[in-house]
């Protein structure tokens, strides 16, 4: 019995030791916007490669403090932090994939994309000035549309959350009075309409209540088959969300002058560029205290981008542009080191 | 008692063999019975004290932690109305307003549903009867709440926004508590979803307490020539009032700290209005929803702030309803 029992307990000690040589763990938390993302990714690089990422959908709040604390070996935010924050943080940040938000809308008889609005008339929508359909306002940018007398019910994320962050960075800038009001944030004191809980919660209010207006992430509005609308960009065309209209947003932003990429990708001034763009963000210790962690961290995010383009693209995530992956590599370079030593690169 | 347990055994030891062995196994049985009522006396107190001290373990963490907001807004976070992450600005009377208004629809609601079916159980239901309703109730009291939010959310909202909610409008629109937009979701849709949830534990409770009364009082009620009505009303009623209470103070309680099912239907606005029809928040609300995303530091302090007032709230419930069950329990004599 007794022998049983020490070789058992030897077999599990060996287990034990294997496993913890064999498999590594990478642990991360935060932004819930691209979760389905990292976890497809971390499915496929573990197939290849045996390295596990643990990544924990806890809020961008929640992933910024952990990463700081050390808890884990990245963090992941749909707003970027600033270079004074970075700073003070000791974190370095770059941007894994871009997203949209869209303007999606619930009036009988209108096909999506064909209502046209501005930043300016969709900001005075969610300030509560204009409360009708048929205001004149609406009605000028969009002859010929039968549009409804009826009231327009506002509908918001009532969760803290990124998209939150980019639609109304977004109102803020097209619309001072928005700017005063409510600023822009997670979450923000919001001048009428109703909460829903989530990009679901947010669909599902729009879909089933009539004349209604609500924001998502793409992938939703394409998912619940909503009404998106047409916006009006900076250069002055009215664009429909889509993936190019995204990457054109990427593409025309100043990722180098930005410190830690924090490029805010809305209202863009590109030709073809969706005015509500964002980019999410990773985040990690400047000078990690596990040197190999943090190694596997960018070698693991190095293979997401080399590989992992077209399975963003069919979660309807866009991929970053290359000439910024190229930018990025050189920051890693530079900026994250062990004992003076660059953790990445030569 | 004890006495007569110990003649007991003892008659059992002398009855089953009478051996010298068998009485001192006894005796020894009776010191080790003796270390056991103390040690397990000891571990029934800590037991019991564990709660006061995981009570005032959480008040400490829940005012500490909320310390940041005390100091920046004192007294003002109570009666501002004002909640506005980006300004760093906060108020709590929209959720205070909401938890409260939202908990009383329900116990408006709830209440007679609740005495109704306790009464037809015990009182009316033939046999069986009975079995099937009660254990449905017993069932619907242990569904998550989460799928009473999705269900109020993709059902109960939908069929009020078409049916129950224009009909309010039309008829009772002159009241200021029912205008607005049939939305289908807001405070009295909250309400609703709150009252179903909180029927099941008020019916079941109050079911047990009128099985309770001694039916020598309700057949001497017969006796007398009193109707069933009579009966319940005025046998019955006084009887179980503070059980009744009681079970209605469960069932607010409950009402008072639910969070999923409230956050999917109440419409989540910061703002207080007048209509019931119009969205509102409830503090589990606000906190179900904000919590994730809050990284400033008085942000994330306000919001457990609003966690230290949902326990203030409900430890003053419990202790009006501890008042009200001593001044209402039945002293027995005047019907």
């Amino acid at each position: 019995m007794r022998r049983l029992l020490i070789l058992v307990s030897a077999l599990m000690l060996c287990m034990a030791t294997a496993s913890f040589s064999s498999a590594q763990l990478i642990n991360g938390a935060g932004a819930t916007f691209p979760a389905p993302l990292y976890s497809k990714w971390s499915y496929e690089y573990a197939k290849q490669t045996k390295i596990k990422l643990n990544y924990q959908s806890i809020g961008s709040g929640g992933g910024i403090k952990q990463v700081m604390a050390g808890t884990v070996d990245f963090g992941a935010s749909d707003a970027p932090l600033g270079a004074k924050e970075l700073k003070e943080g000791g974190l370095v940040q770059f941007p894994m994939a871009i997203g949209g938000v869209v303007p999606v809308v619930n009036i009988k008889g209108i096909a999506p994309g064909q209502m046209k609005l501005t930043g300016e008339v969709l900001a005075d929508i969610y300030l509560g000035k204009i409360t009708k359909w048929n205001d004149k306002r609406i009605a000028d940018l969009n002859a010929g549309v039968a549009l409804p007398d009826e009231k327009i019910t506002v509908v918001h994320r009532s969760d803290g959350s990124g998209t939150t962050w980019i639609f109304t960075n977004y109102l803020s800038k097209v619309s001072p009075e928005w700017q005063k009001k409510a600023g822009f944030g997670t979450a923000v004191n919001w001048p009428a309409g109703v909460g829903g809980k989530g990009n679901e919660g947010v669909a599902t209010y729009v879909k089933r209540i009539k004349n209604t207006i609500g924001y998502v992430e793409f992938a939703y509005a394409v998912q619940n088959k909503l009404t998106q609308t047409k916006l009006k960009n900076k250069a002055g065309s009215f664009v429909d969300p889509s993936m190019e209209s995204f990457m054109a947003a990427a593409e025309s932003a100043d990722w180098k002058g930005t410190p830690g990429f924090g490029v805010i990708l809305t209202e863009q001034a590109g030709k073809g560029a969706w005015p509500i763009a964002g980019a999410t963000f990773i985040l990690v210790k400047a000078n990690p205290s596990e040197c190999a962690n943090a190694k596997e961290v960018l070698k693991f995010f190095d293979w997401a981008y080399k590989n992992g383009g077209a399975m963003a693209k069919a979660l309807d995530y866009v991929p970053i542009p290359k000439n910024v992956f190229e930018l990025m590599e050189q920051a890693w370079a530079k900026e994250v080191k062990c004992a003076s030593q660059p953790v990445w690169g030569k | 008692m004890a006495e007569n347990l110990k003649e007991k055994t003892g008659e059992l030891d002398i009855s089953s063999s009478g051996a010298d062995g068998y009485v001192s196994l006894s005796a020894r049985r009776q010191s080790s019975g003796k270390l056991g009522d103390a040690v397990f006396k000891g571990v029934a107190y800590g037991f019991a004290f564990s709660v006061i001290l995981l009570m005032a373990l959480l008040f400490i963490v829940l005012v500490k932690e909320s310390w940041l907001s005390i100091k920046a807004f004192g007294f003002s976070f109570v009666y501002s109305s004002i909640w506005d992450p980006v300004a760093q600005e906060f108020g709590a009377l929209p959720s205070i307003y909401g938890t409260i208004v939202s908990s009383i629809i329900a116990i408006v609601i709830a209440v007679p549903i609740s005495l109704g079916i306790a009464i037809f159980l015990t009182e009316m239901a033939p046999k069986r009867l009975k079995g099937p309703i009660g254990t449905a109730i017993e069932l619907l009291a242990s569904i998550p709440s989460i799928i009473y939010g999705m269900w109020g959310l993709f059902v109960f909202a939908p069929f009020l926004s078409e049916y129950v909610e224009p009909f309010l409008i039309d008829y009772l629109g002159f009241i200021p508590l029912f205008t607005g937009a049939p939305l289908g979701i807001g405070m009295l849709p909250a309400g609703f979803i709150l009252a179903i949830m909180i029927i099941p534990f008020i019916s079941s409770v109050t079911r047990d307490i009128f099985q309770m009364v001694p039916s020598i009082l309700k057949e001497s009620g017969y006796g007398v020539g009193a109707t069933k009505w009579e009966v319940i009303r005025k046998i019955v009623f006084p009887y179980a009032r503070s059980g009744v209470i009681g079970a209605v103070i469960l069932g607010l309680g409950r009402a008072l700290g639910e969070t999923m099912a409230v956050t999917f239907l109440i419409g989540n606005a910061q703002e207080i209005k007048l209509s019931l029809l119009d969205p509102a928040t409830s503090i589990s609300a606000t906190l179900a929803n904000e919590f994730t995303e809050a990284v400033e530091e008085l942000y994330l302090s306000s919001l457990v702030e609003l966690g230290l007032i949902l326990f203030l709230i409900t430890f003053v419930v419990l202790a009006l309803a501890k008042l009200l069950i001593a001044r209402f329990s039945y002293k027995g004599g005047k019907l």
